[in-house]
């Protein structure tokens, strides 16, 4: 009889610090000390602390393994499992400090889990992905059992537009208005996509929910297919992912062998099946027109829209398309209700939102969590604060396609509408943070420089338009741009969201517009006084040593790879040693030297 | 599968399996399992508590789980029973006998099986 569960986190982060091993190291030990009978090891979907991987839950105490590596495994079979005594070192301790705690930590506890609202990311982390019996006990295929028997398509519809579930995938079209526009039109073949083509710069949660959690995209998407009448359904994810793309192959196939995909599912007559289709990672194809016609097979370029797809999409059927967190929300909201979803969140954003927490943040990892939660909520509570004793400067939602929220502004609730009313977007969840040595219009660049890469190359707005913006920026941060040369920036920003052919294009000037917006004197700084005040641009920074505080060790002078630090003839008052200083024609700016000095006479400016 | 009992069935099997992993038991049996504890029996009796709680279908009111020495070593095996707003309750000398009792009169009948606690040892 099993009395205890370890659950070991199979997700990509912490997979590639080693769980694998981990894993194997329990099997081996637990077996050693003679509990194969009472011990189960499971390996799981992501628990969200990515940053502390890997990670090991045991239950039923709950207790919170960190950053545990295969030769502790012993020790946490000999002690915990066989002698019931906690590994206190390696309890992840809350508080932030690295000292051990004292007795059990359970994950829920923690200030990271016990603020968060999991209703996408319920099953991440407590189930066996690959087991489809595990997700049947944790009511999985119960929605989909109850809309075959119980409702109409129509209610489906109406119970999905009355819970205000909006998509996650970045725009926040409302679910319910999309599978109506779909469900009346008459087609030979129907076609339900999920879009899993996730493609933001640091945006992890719809691989979370893939890897974690497939079974419940399965089922989602047949309730879509029932809804609006459609036979066939396709997910298009990137071939990157290989654990989710395996998993959800796996999730796919047991579902066949149980009958709830196929036909006449559930006696009801309904017939529906689902094939995986990947992607080679362009960003475009994350455009719900790219993406059809990459799964039609020609190359992943937008169309224009309208005709929209719930008319004319796939194979030119009508198609709903969402994204694989929308889709996330869809069981729970068949079995308990639109008015429980609905009471989440904000009034025109309802539920909850999967926010992957990346940049300057001690708490890197995933967090769901409602609607309306601030931005200062967020970082500081769950997201533990921002290291090293730095401050909050902005945080960037929505990768290249969004913006960022200053300081002044992180007391926002974060939902659709006020994310959008400061020019900035909700996008598919990623928030990076920046500190107050984050330079904003290098920031700028860094997305643009992505965008222009991306960028398919259809429309002139967005293929040479980009270009051009990086270009200025490329100037900006090199000093040599002038005050006409922001303006012009600004011009042409707006000229390529107007023109542009499809999402990409119209959002790509977003970062720059909102760093303009908020940021502007940064931008002047670099034109005017030729200097970044963040300390970021190379080509606008000079390492000066103080020569007085100079003791003339010469540890400097030794780490520098480009020989560009010398000593003088200068001895400060009260040192024995000749100072050095900095060639700056010889100084590539690598900032080596800086770390070298214990008299901190290296600074730059 | 074809019916709505089918799933039902299936997940009536299983969610014995997973609820270990919820931990929101409103009773907690804790047995003392450092080497005082095993050397005296503990493991007999931790079984005995996990198969007749799962027997008995109370996993989703009752976790089971084990602790180390709580330095009463001469009457191991110790095992303690937590409950929301009860005093402790602290059954020693325990053996995967006299388990059938506490399940049914503690665990389901909510009543301690006094002769088995440590109060009546010592007096």
């Amino acid at each position: 009889m099993i009395r205890a569960h370890v659950l070991i986190c199979g997700g990509t982060g912490c997979t590639s610090s080693g769980s694998n091993a981990i894993q194997q190291a329990f099997a081996e030990n637990i077996e050693k000390c003679g509990l194969t009978e009472e011990v189960k090891v499971v390996q799981t979907g992501c628990f969200g602390l990515c940053a502390l991987g890997p990670v090991v839950i045991v239950h039923p105490d709950g207790t919170f393994y960190s950053r545990v590596e295969a030769d502790d495994v012993k020790e946490i079979v000999s002690e915990h499992l066989l002698k019931g005594r906690i590994v206190e070192r390696l309890v992840y301790n809350d508080t932030g400090a690295e000292t051990p705690v004292d007795g059990n930590v359970s994950l829920n506890d923690t200030a990271f889990y016990k603020t968060q609202n999991r209703v996408v990311l319920r099953n991440c982390g407590v189930i066996d992905p690959e087991s489809i019996d595990e997700y049947i006990a944790m009511d999985g295929y119960a929605a989909l059992g109850k809309v075959l028997t119980e409702m109409t398509p129509d209610d489906v519809i109406k119970t999905i537009t009355d819970s205000g579930l909006r998509g996650r995938g970045g725009g926040g079209f409302p679910t319910g208005r999309k599978w109506a526009l779909t469900a009346p039109n008459k087609a030979p073949q129907k076609y339900v996509v999920c879009n899993a083509d996730e493609g933001d710069p640091g945006a992890f949660m719809d691989r979370s929910v893939l890897e974690g959690d497939p079974h419940c995209l399965v089922e989602a998407m047949t309730i879509a297919g029932y809804a609006i009448g459609a036979t066939q359904g396709f997910v298009y994810v990137r071939a990157e992912y290989p654990i989710a793309v395996a998993r959800l192959q796996i999730a796919i196939d047991q579902a066949r062998e149980y009958g709830l995909l196929g036909k006449n599912i559930f006696g009801s007559g309904f017939d529906f099946d689902l094939h995986i289709r990947l992607g080679a990672g362009a960003f475009v194809c994350g455009e719900e027109t790219a993406l059809m016609t990459s799964i039609e097979g020609n190359r992943g370029e937008p169309r224009p829209r309208p005709p929209y797809p719930a008319i004319k999409g796939l194979f030119g059927m009508p198609t709903v398309e969402n994204n694989v967190e929308t889709f996330a929300n869809v069981p729970q909201i068949i079995l308990r209700g639109a008015e429980w979803f609905a009471s989440m969140g904000t009034e025109k954003s309802k539920g909850t939102k999967v926010f992957a927490l990346g940049g300057k943040i001690k708490n890197t990892g995933l967090v769901e969590i409602p609607m309306g939660t601030t931005l200062r909520e967020i970082i500081d509570d769950i997201g533990g604060g921002i290291p090293n004793g730095k401050n909050f400067k902005a945080a960037q939602t929505g990768g290249p396609s969004g913006g960022c929220i200053p300081a002044s502004l992180i007391d926002t609730p974060v939902d659709y509408d006020n994310l959008t009313a400061i020019g900035c977007m909700m996008g598919s969840g990623g928030l990076i943070v920046m500190d107050e040595d984050t330079c904003m219009v290098d920031m700028a660049k860094f997305f643009l420089e992505f965008t222009v890469d991306e960028s398919c190359g259809k429309c002139t707005p967005c293929r040479v338009g980009t270009k051009r913006l990086l270009e200025k920026l490329d100037k900006i941060t090199q000093g040599k741009g002038t005050l006409e040369d922001i303006d012009e920036l600004e011009a042409l920003c707006y000229y390529i969201k107007e023109n542009s052919l499809c999402g990409l294009g119209q959002t790509a000037p977003n970062p720059v517009l909102s760093t303009l917006k908020f940021f502007r004197d940064e931008y002047v700084a670099h034109v005017v006084d030729k200097k970044c005040p963040a300390g970021v641009c190379k080509d606008l920074l000079t390492y000066v040593i103080d020569q007085d505080k100079c003791i003339g060790c010469g540890m400097c002078a030794k780490a520098c790879p480009a020989s560009a630090i010398t000593r003088t003839e200068y001895v400060a008052p009260g040192h024995k040693l000749a100072s050095f200083a900095i060639d700056a024609d010889k100084c590539v700016k690598c900032g080596a030297c800086v770390g070298t000095c214990k008299f901190k006479a290296i600074s730059k400016q | 599968m074809k019916t709505l009992a089918e799933l039902q069935a299936i997940k009536d099997k299983m969610q014995g399996k997973v609820s270990l992993r919820e931990g929101s038991g409103e009773k907690r049996v804790v047995v003392g399992m450092a080497t005082c504890g095993i050397a005296a029996g503990a493991r007999p009796v931790l079984n005995a508590f996990v198969e007749q709680v799962n027997e008995q279908g109370l996993a989703g009111s009752v976790t089971v789980t084990q602790t180390g020495c709580i330095g009463i070593c001469q009457y191991e095996p110790v095992v303690e029973v937590f409950e929301a707003g009860q005093e402790k309750v602290t059954y020693v000398k325990m053996t995967a006998d006299k388990v059938a009792r506490v399940v049914e009169e503690h665990l389901k009948g909510g009543t301690p099986v006094a002769e088995f606690t440590i109060g009546n040892y010592k007096a």
